[in-house]
This record gives C-alpha cells, structure tokens and sequence, in this order.
C-alpha cells in the first residue's frame, strides 16, 4: 500500500519492437494435453505390461469385439468440430451450429456404444474391474478415456446450448479452437488406445 | 491533490475488519498475494515436518529408547517424507515462482489468474487431507491412524490386507489432489513464461529464473502427471478391489516401483532447479557482476531436465534388474552430474574476480555450492549399483537425499527468503539475526548430516524405530539428534526475525540490493498491477541499462 512514486522504464525504445507471443490459451492447452499424455501413457504402459498375465479367465479374444462403428464416430467428430470452428470463423453461425451439433451427436454416440460395451461385458460375460488383471487395466485405460470424453461432451453441450440461444459469436473463435485441441487430442488417445487394447491385447 | 487522496484510501483500507481482510485473501487471484501464501503454508507444514522429524530423533538419540512406539514412529516417517517433499518443498518453489515470475517477466498477473488460485487451494487441501488423517484415518475398521507405508508407499504394504482402515486413502487422496494442483501451477508458469514477457524480452534474455522455472515446470508436467496415474491406479486397487498391485493375481509390486520413480527422481529436480534459479539471482548481484556463461546455464538446465527423466531406476539396483539395466542406469546417473557441475563452475566463475559482499542471501548460496557439490559426490558414489546394493537402505542413503533436499534446496530457500523479503514486506530482515541463523543452521545441518553418512556405512539401516547398544552407532546417533535441535533453534530465529522485520523492519526502498532484474524497478511491495506500464526491456539485465544509461549491457549481448 505504499504510496510512493513508481518509476517506469525507459520508453527509449530504439524503435517500435515488433512483439507477438503465442497465444495463452494454445500453450496452456498443449502443456495440459502433455500431462494428460504423461497419464495415459502410464495406463497404456501398465496395460501392455499385462497383457497376457491374468491369473484366471475371461481373456480378451474370448470378449472384446472391435468397437469400429463408434470409433469412425469419434473420429469423425475430430473433422465436424474443426469444420463447426471454421465455420465460426468465416461468421456463418448457421454452419457453425450444425456441425456442433453433429459433433454432440457423435461423440455422445461413442459414450452410448461405450456404455452398451461395458454392460455386456459385465452382464453377459461377467468382467468386472475385480475379475482378473485383465478386467482392471481394460476398465481403467478405456474408462481414463471415457472421461475424458464425458468431460469434452459436457463442454461441447454447454457451447451447444449457449449457440443455440445465440450466445456464441465470432469473438468466441478462438477459444473454441482452443478446445478443438482437446478433442482432437481425445481422438488421437482413442486410436492409441484401440490399438492397443483390442489389436494388440487381442 | 493525488497524494492526499491516495492517503484517504489507505485509512479506509485501515479500516477494514479482520473478516473483510481475510476475504481478501481467501478470494484473491493476484499472484502475489497467492505467491505469499503458498510461502506462508509451507513455513506451517515445515514447522509440522520438523516436530516429527524431532521425535524421530529423540526416538533414535540412545539404543533401546521407548519414547514412541514403533507404529508412531512408522507414522511419523511417513509424514515426515511425505510434509516434506508435497507440502514444503514443493510450495516453496512453487510460491516463490507465483511471486516473482510475471514480475520478472514484466507481466501483471500469471497468465490463468484463477487456475492459479485453484492450484494453490488444491495444495492446501491435499495437505489439510493428509493431516485429516489422524482424525479419519481409522474408518470403519478401527484400524490404522495416519499413513505408515512410507512416502513412497510400496506394494503390498498399501494392499487392503495390510494397510486398514483408510489411512492409506488419504495418504493417495493428499498426493492426487496435491498433484492436480502442481499440473495447473505448471502449465500456468509455463504459460506466463512463454506468452507474457514484456516486449523486448526474446528468450535469450530472460531472467534465468524465468528459465529454470520453465524447465522446472516441463518436468513437473511429465514427472507429476506419472504419480497422479498411480494413485488412481491404487485407488482403483483399494476401492474397486483392481489388481495393479496385486501379487496375489499376477499382479506386480515391481510396476509401482517404477511408477513412483518415474516421478519420484525427476521430483528431486524440480525442487533443485528452482533454487539453482536462486542461486542464479542472488550469485550475480552479490559478486557486482553478470552472471558468467548465461547460454551454458540455460543449456545444462534443459540437459538436467531431459537426462533426469532417464535415471528413476537407481532407486531400484536391489530389487534384481538385468545387467543391461542396471548399467544402464548406473550411466545415466553419472551423465546426469556433468550438466550439474558445469552449473556449479558457472557460479564459482560469477565469483570470481567480483566484489563479493556477504550478506545473508549470499552466505547461503555460497554453503549451497559447497554442500550441493557434496550430495552430488555421494550420488555418484550411489549411482554405481554395486557400491548402491551394499548402501541401498541405510543411513547412509537418508543422509545423502538429506544432503540435497536440506543442505542444497532449503538453504538456497532461506538465501531466497532474505533476498526478497524486503521486495515482499517492503521492509529490511535483521543482518544480524540472519548470521545467527546461517552459522547456527550450517553447524547444525553438517553435525546432523555429515556424521548421518557414518551409521549408514557401519550397517543401520532407514526406518527402524531402535537399535541395540554395542554396535557402534549410539554416539553418531547422539551427534545427529544434537544437530538436529542446533538446526531447529536456528529456524526458530529465522521465523522470529521474519515475524518482527515484518512489522519493525527498517524500510527497505524499491532497490535495496541495486540488483538488476525487473521486479526491483517497481515499489515494495508491488502494486496490485506490478508496473504502472507495461516496461520494454533491451538486454538481460533492464535495470543496469537504466542506471548506467552510459555504458548499457545491450550494446554487448
């Protein structure tokens, strides 16, 4: 609280310094989406390192289907979110609300199919976290995801719904391609974690 | 005109009621006041870690000692460690870089002021979590207190069957939420570094503490994010009944091991790089020269970070790795200490030739060359696994880390606390009271932790709660228990001298130490804007341009 007079720097500046930084919220993202990497990377160590060791039954070639149509969906909201930006972008908010949506759409579709995965496997075959090492490395690395893609939906529905009331305009641009990189990055952990859980572990 | 009106606000801020003053702070998102007190949290859980590290040594003092029981002294090396490294350690660096880097930078606030504050309070009740402990830890099963599986809480004593009750759960809820609170710290530092220097402020002319903050918080990006995986990985085990760690059924205690690790040798750097940031502040200023060889400090930083990412496995040559591997870490280990000691030749070449003055901040980064340089001889001494199977566990490993993460990282800290203190406080710390602390805390620290390395050797191994008489260790436990209490009267005098300089201090000016970097340019303490405008900075030191308009470093770098 001191009162005393501040002095300012010299303003001698030889000439006008040209001065762009990159911008806060893409640094932010990446450093949050390589710590993000550093965790999953741990559960994808973790499951390979087990793959093959579980004391007793069901195994995955017994189980696991490959889940191809929802992941062509969540992949494909990758596309959709990043058309909806651009869409944004250009000031055509009407474009700009049907891809959202469309990409609401398909990444809601990949949680159903999650959820219809895990309610076989759990009623129909009887894997549970606690059955065998296998059921706890599977449940955890494709449930690590599974939030990851709830919590990206959630977003996606709350913009969805302040666009729809006409809340999201062309300043918001930015932002919204900030969070494209999460998506996109939950999309490039989905094609490493299907390769690993039901290619490789398969 | 202006001046009285800015009187008439500073009495009605004295008006304010304790209660509107502690929302103040409670609700505040500015870096300083969150800097302050992430220090102000960590000198509490210091005071905390310190009486247990105290009953330990009157536990340890003579052989055949009954003061605690063996399950309170598990509980209370379990604490210890754990205070220690997450709750001390970590806001200490933590809060000293949420104060000084935008103001360092040239900026006005940290780049995510409410991630900012988020974070700090994620500390805080991680450790309010793991202190909730000796209150819940008992659950539902009568069993358990506080953690005592040790701070790096091996598999399977964390197992359900052996670990009861839910002292465990906090011990893994403390670190989870603790670590979510390092993630958001580090990509806010990371962030601030990168997207809100000052215009003219290029990289190569950053402070270095800006630098070493930037590696600093990359690290804590990738060794952090492992041990937050782990403990869901543990919390899955003890909640889900999962199998990670579980023998039982194939699973390995092994993996946790190498998860912890993963995180836990880089740790020791995240704590060490931010004070070889102090040190690279205060080395200069007090030796009235720049420092010597910036590009090389800059690389040999980023080769710490990448090289420290390769070493964790040196915590482990006993557990039976194949030579490959043992070889392999035994290299890394080794390597690693070239880009350190090209760091500590760069200091001593700051020294010399210079006008060194001998004030508090630089006796203390003076006794850090010198006991940092003997922690890394007994690392390397450690890092050939052959020598480690014999050592591994012993005494002689507690005082090495000892060595470190006291005798290097909280004596750099104490160097940092009276360096800024009259930036933070607006007022001077005791001269004197501040040699008091330093000679008694130096004798202190070296007859605790060099005499700590002759029980190892002769066989005592860590964690055990007493000893039989006759094998040689009672008077080197005598001497380390005596140093330990030299070493705590010493803090006692550096908390008063922080406690009465703060409210009788003498004024301190914007620039008591004629120091160079930009947080000095602005008044003590700053402003809740820091610079009532933006600076433009022309070389690595703004404020010797300033002052030497005749002779300016830009004309040079």
């Amino acid at each position: 609280m001191s009162s005393a007079a501040i002095p300012d720097l010299p303003a001698k500046t030889p000439a006008k310094i040209d001065w762009n930084l990159p911008s806060r919220g893409r640094v932010g993202m990446f450093s949050l989406i390589a710590a993000e990497s550093a965790i999953f990377t741990i559960f994808v160590v973790a499951y390979i390192f087990y793959i093959g060791k579980s004391a007793s039954g069901p195994q995955p070639k017994d189980v696991l289907e490959l889940p191809v149509f929802i992941s062509i969906c969540l992949l494909s909201s990758s596309l959709t979110i990043h058309l909806a930006v651009r869409a944004l972008r250009r000031l055509e908010p009407a474009g700009f609300k049907f891809w959202w949506i469309v990409t609401l759409i398909l990444g809601t579709i990949f949680l159903v199919g999650t959820g219809r995965e895990w309610h076989h496997l759990i009623y129909d075959r009887g894997l549970t976290v606690s059955t065998n090492l296998f059921g706890t490395t599977y449940y955890s690395l494709v449930g690590l995801h599974a939030f990851h893609v709830t919590a990206g939906l959630i977003a996606i529905l709350t913009v969805a719904i302040l666009a729809l009331i006409g809340k999201v305009e062309f300043e918001y641009h930015e932002k919204l391609d900030v969070f494209s990189l999460y998506w996109h990055f939950v999309d490039v952990v989905w094609v490493i974690v299907f390769t690993v859980v039901y290619i490789v572990g398969r | 005109m202006a001046s009285e009106t800015i009187a008439l606000n500073e009495i009605a801020a004295g008006y304010r009621t304790i209660g509107e003053r502690l929302h103040g702070w409670v609700t505040t998102v500015d870096h300083k006041r969150l800097g302050i007190m992430y220090i102000i949290y960590a000198l509490m859980m210091l005071v905390i870690g310190g009486i247990e590290a105290t009953i330990m040594r009157i536990q340890l003092m003579v052989p055949h000692n009954n003061f605690v029981s063996p399950e309170v002294f598990n509980r209370m090396f379990t604490m210890h460690g754990t205070t220690m490294i997450f709750f001390v350690a970590m806001p200490l660096v933590f809060g000293f870089g949420t104060y000084l880097i935008p103001l360092m930078v040239g900026a006005r606030d940290m780049a995510f002021p409410r991630l900012n504050a988020l974070s700090f309070w994620f500390t805080a009740f991680g450790g309010l979590l793991l202190y909730f402990s000796f209150i819940g830890g008992t659950g539902l099963y009568g069993a358990g207190n506080a953690p005592d599986v040790g701070w790096f809480a091996y598999a399977p004593l964390t197992a359900k069957v052996f670990s009861q009750g839910h002292s465990t759960d906090f011990w893994s809820l403390a670190l989870l939420v603790s670590g979510f609170g390092s993630i958001g710290t580090a990509v806010n530092f990371i962030t601030t570094i990168i997207s809100m220097r000052c215009p003219g402020m290029t990289l190569g002319k950053m402070p270095l503490l800006a630098w070493l903050n930037l590696v600093m918080a990359g690290l804590v990006i990738l060794a952090v994010s492992p041990l937050t995986a782990a403990q869901i990985m543990l919390s899955i085990d003890r909640y889900l009944g999962g199998h990670f760690f579980d023998t039982q059924a194939g699973g390995s205690a092994v993996l946790w091991m190498h998860f912890f690790w993963i995180f836990g040798h880089p740790e020791v750097y995240v704590l060490v790089i931010p004070c070889f940031a102090f040190a690279s502040e205060i080395i200069p200023v007090f030796s009235r020269k720049p420092i010597f060889g910036y590009p090389v400090m800059v690389a040999a930083t980023v080769a710490i970070g990448f090289i420290s990412m390769s070493v964790w496995a040196h915590h482990m040559f006993a557990v039976g790795m194949t030579s490959y591997g043992n070889t392999f870490f035994t290299v890394t280990t080794m390597i690693i200490s070239v880009p350190t000691g090209i760091k500590i030749f760069n200091w001593i070449g700051t020294m010399w030739g210079g006008k060194i003055q001998f004030k508090a901040p630089m006796l203390f980064c003076i006794a850090f060359l010198f006991q940092f340089l003997i922690a890394g001889l007994t690392g390397i001494m450690l890092s050939a696994s052959p020598f480690n199977w014999q050592l591994t566990g012993s005494y002689f490993v507690v005082a090495h880390f000892h060595y470190v993460i006291v005798g290097a990282i909280l004596v750099t800290i104490f160097g940092a606390f009276y360096y800024w203190f009259p930036k933070m406080t607006g007022r001077m710390y005791n001269e004197t009271l501040a040699q008091w602390h330093f000679w008694l805390f130096v004798i202190g620290f070296h007859l605790t932790f060099d005499f700590m390395h002759v029980p190892g050797m002769l066989g005592m191994p860590r964690r055990i709660y007493t000893y039989e008489p006759g094998r040689g260790w009672e008077i080197w436990n005598l001497i380390v228990s005596v140093g330990a209490v030299v070493q705590g009267i010493a803090i006692l005098i550096f908390v008063f001298n922080l406690l009465w300089s703060m409210f009788k201090g003498e004024p301190a000016g914007n620039d008591p130490w004629d120091a160079w970097t930009l947080e000095w340019s602005t008044s003590s303490p700053p402003p809740d804007y820091n610079f009532a405008t933006i600076p433009v900075v022309q070389s690595r030191r703004p404020l010797w341009d300033l002052k030497h308009p005749e002779d300016p470093d830009w004309k040079y770098e």
